[in-house]
């Protein structure tokens, strides 16, 4: 192994002259695949299966996106990321687009040179108590101890949510969640608190779930989002408007199984610019104008891809909550396509 | 006073020794061994009580534990249902992504035969350098080797190993043939020979000759498991001990140049932790490459875990060096040897023969530390384990049998080296000490 490697490095070398930095769109479609940088394992968001496939709520948006651009949902290099590799990863063009449950914050937008092209997840942080605590609601949390990941923005916005509420409360600190599931289950804290979803995925691991309650209160924001570099707008708007494809098509009861029937033309003129049958959408974004049909068909749309990997019917058993469409009192708004 | 009767009336005479009876058992046996070791007096005594008890403890909440361990459930729902309340180990993770942790999660499952016989080709190449007393003809395969274990697991055209082989070999000849001249034109020469052959070959393969290959490519980003623990772990060990020896002989020269790059290297990368270098290796690198065309995430990593184990072991043969006494030199300069001539028959076989703890030392904290590469994205067995087998929604949870598990392959492979160095020495013991 050890000189062949070395010739590897230098043919490589070799190849790697003049790669000219077309546009992004342009690259992924020479390349014929999407890089897409996930997490390297998040229960529910990406994760792989025993086959080695990527599964998962952010897996999936990565999929729709290729879909929509190459028209194969399974044409996608899934690189897997760190919390401290993956700004580096999507900054250097290893990746096209990072889909890491990653909160859009101004810092990361604006400093780090990012864009964030819209939320896929309203995550906020909360608590997990047991149930023989008999609390209902946080502010009930007064003395309580508190399991707590140092480092992190979750240790600021607790401090924050205790002192505003005038109660007190003693921090158990923890370095990781599997630590802090642990010494919750051993009981050396009455709540443990991190973003809502974690808290859910924790729950759903626990011999007896049901002996564990997720308080009301959410004391933070945390909207995670897919995002893609600075200073490539038309790659932007294709992911974007991709996500935005998946949310419309909830909202306008467009489903992977009734979209090759609606895509034959519908009274509704909404559908038909989404779908492609009127309008000229698809070209506006440089791509074929059944791209949303496309996208739709290859995970379904944002509620079938919610309920899939994260809903209430798998394990993790999240409520859809802030992430329900507007209609039905969520935040999930999807721009007008026309 | 006359009387002399010599036969005294003695009603019986022993004729035959009394046959030795069996000791007491309070000096003998099992009651003996235990009052000499484990109860001489009160205080060991209390000791022995305590000690058991513990080891009581422990066996009694573990041995359950591991023994009524689940094997055939496929989540770790189905275990607690199997186990119903009990508390024992959900091993069905290990059965269930058994190929996961030791291959990874990308590695074609159709082709995990090459890994696993260029697993046993190790055993076999390994051997001869090892064990001295082997048949010396089993070095051909050990030189052979690197080339045909690259070839396995990576796959692709067969070109690329034999262009390498060729480089070296060529390199060699190069060596062989210029170094009567002096060392470092032979040295130099050889490397240089080996780059160029490197260069024109690479221009010479074509493009697409990996496609249709008699072993399909695999690329680096597609290992993981215990594999590349392994071979992260024998290639830095068996790339940076010569380095290391490089090293430690270029701090010692005379020659400022040489003496001062190498104690900078030293220094420099011993005040750095590897786990910066890894960061340095997966990050930083890929903004000095233009995109798509980076140099491969695995060599990368090669370079820097071997750059670090060789500074660690220079200085542990530096010590080696300083151990020996002035004169020994001074006989080799008086025999009338060249430098390497009496560094290589003389001073580093003795030297090393000093050094063999330390570097076995830097080996095995070497092969530990190949488990750091998990926190820059590769996933090798501790990768495996907190990324994709504990975010999966079947396993989430199951912390202690995973753990447990790489533990103890990690174990069983730092145990084996240690005690082959143990035996090493033993061997290699001259002095009557």
């Amino acid at each position: 192994m050890k000189k062949s490697v070395l010739l590897g490095a230098l043919s490589v070398a070799g190849v790697a002259a003049g790669v000219a930095s077309a546009g992004t769109l342009d690259d992924v479609k020479a390349r014929g695949k999407l890089n897409c940088g996930v997490t390297t394992g998040l229960v529910g968001f990406a994760a792989p299966d025993a086959n080695g496939e990527w599964k998962g709520f952010d897996v999936d948006v990565c999929r729709a996106v290729a879909a929509a651009v190459l028209g194969d949902g399974s044409a996608v290099e899934f690189v897997p990321t760190t919390g401290k590799t993956r700004f580096t990863a999507l900054a250097s063009g290893e990746i096209d687009l990072l889909a890491r449950n990653t909160t859009w914050t101004f810092s990361r937008d604006v400093d780090l040179k990012f864009e964030f092209v819209g939320v896929n997840y309203y995550d906020g942080q909360g608590f997990l108590v047991p149930k023989e605590l008999g609390v209902s609601s946080a502010k009930e949390l007064d003395g309580a101890t508190v399991c707590i990941q140092t480092g992190t923005t979750t240790e600021l916005n607790l401090a924050d949510f205790f002192r505003s509420n005038n109660i007190s409360y003693e921090p158990v600190p923890i370095e990781t969640n599997a630590e802090g599931q642990q010494q919750y289950l051993a009981g050396a804290c009455d709540a443990y608190t991190t973003d809502a979803s974690g808290l859910a995925s924790t729950r759903a691991t626990f011999e007896d779930p049901s002996a564990h309650v997720i308080l009301p209160e959410i004391i933070s924001k945390e909207p995670l989002a897919p995002l893609v570099r600075h200073g490539d707008n038309e790659w932007g708007d294709v992911v974007r408007w991709t996500l935005n494809a998946l949310i419309a098509a909830e909202e306008l009861n467009v489903t992977s199984a009734n979209v090759g029937e609606l895509a034959a033309g519908t009274e509704n003129p909404e559908i038909n610019r989404l779908l492609g049958t009127e309008g000229t959408l698809g070209e506006m974004l440089g791509l074929d104008a059944d791209w949303a049909q496309k996208a739709i068909t290859a995970g379904g749309n944002y509620g079938e891809i919610f309920a899939k990997n994260i809903g209430e019917t798998t394990p993790i058993g999240l409520a859809r909550g802030l992430n329900a469409q507007w209609t039905d009192g969520g935040l999930l708004y999807a721009p007008p396509f026309r | 006073m006359s009387d002399q009767n010599n036969k005294p009336a003695v009603a019986f005479v022993r004729e035959q020794p009394i046959p030795a009876s069996p000791p007491p058992t309070s000096a003998s046996g099992p009651v003996r061994w235990l009052q000499e070791n484990l109860f001489p007096t009160w205080g060991n005594a209390l000791l022995t009580v305590i000690s058991l008890y513990v080891i009581y403890v422990v066996l009694s909440s573990s041995l359950p534990w591991i023994l009524g361990g689940v094997w055939n459930t496929s989540s770790l729902a189905e275990c607690r249902e199997v186990l119903d309340g009990r508390s024992a180990a959900c091993f069905s993770v290990l059965r269930e992504r058994w190929n996961q942790l030791m291959f990874g999660f990308k590695y074609p499952p159709e082709f995990y035969w090459r890994p696993i016989l260029a697993f046993f080709l190790m055993l076999v190449a390994a051997a001869p350098v090892l064990f001295p007393d082997l048949p010396r003809k089993m070095l051909v395969f050990t030189g052979l080797y690197p080339f045909v274990a690259f070839w396995l697991i990576w796959g692709g055209t067969i070109l690329s190993p034999l262009l390498a082989l060729a480089g070296c070999v060529l390199g060699y000849l190069a060596y062989s043939k210029w170094v009567s001249r002096s060392f470092a034109a032979g040295f130099f020469g050889g490397i240089a020979v080996a780059f160029v052959v490197w260069w024109l070959g690479g221009l010479l393969i074509p493009e697409g000759a990996s496609d249709n290959a008699m072993l399909p490519a695999v690329a680096s980003r597609d290992l993981g498991g215990f594999m590349l623990n392994m071979m992260l772990g024998v290639t830095c060990v068996s790339l940076s001990v010569p380095l290391g020896i490089a090293l430690a002989l270029g701090r010692q020269s005379d020659l400022p140049i040489v003496k001062g790059i190498c104690v900078i290297f030293i220094e420099f990368i011993r005040g750095v932790p590897l786990i910066t270098l890894l960061f340095v290796a997966s990050v930083m690198l890929a903004y000095l490459f233009p995109p798509d065309a980076t140099v491969d995430l695995f060599l990368r990593v090669v370079i820097m875990i071997t750059m670090f184990s060789a500074a660690y072991i220079a200085e542990v043969i530096r010590g080696g060096l300083a151990a020996l006494p002035k004169g020994q030199k001074e006989a080799a300069d008086s025999l009338g040897l060249d430098y390497a001539q009496a560094m290589r028959l003389i001073i580093l076989p003795q030297a090393l023969k000093i050094s063999i703890p330390g570097i076995v030392n830097v080996a095995v904290g070497l092969f530990k530390d190949t488990t750091l590469v998990s926190v820059i994205s590769m996933f090798d067995i501790v990768g495996m384990i907190r990324g994709p087998i504990l975010a999966s929604t079947e396993w989430n949870g199951v912390y202690w049998e995973l753990f447990l598990f790489a533990a103890v392959l990690f174990f069983v492979v730092c145990y084996s080296i240690s005690q082959y160095s143990q035996w090493l020495e033993r061997r290699l013991e001259t002095d009557h000490r």
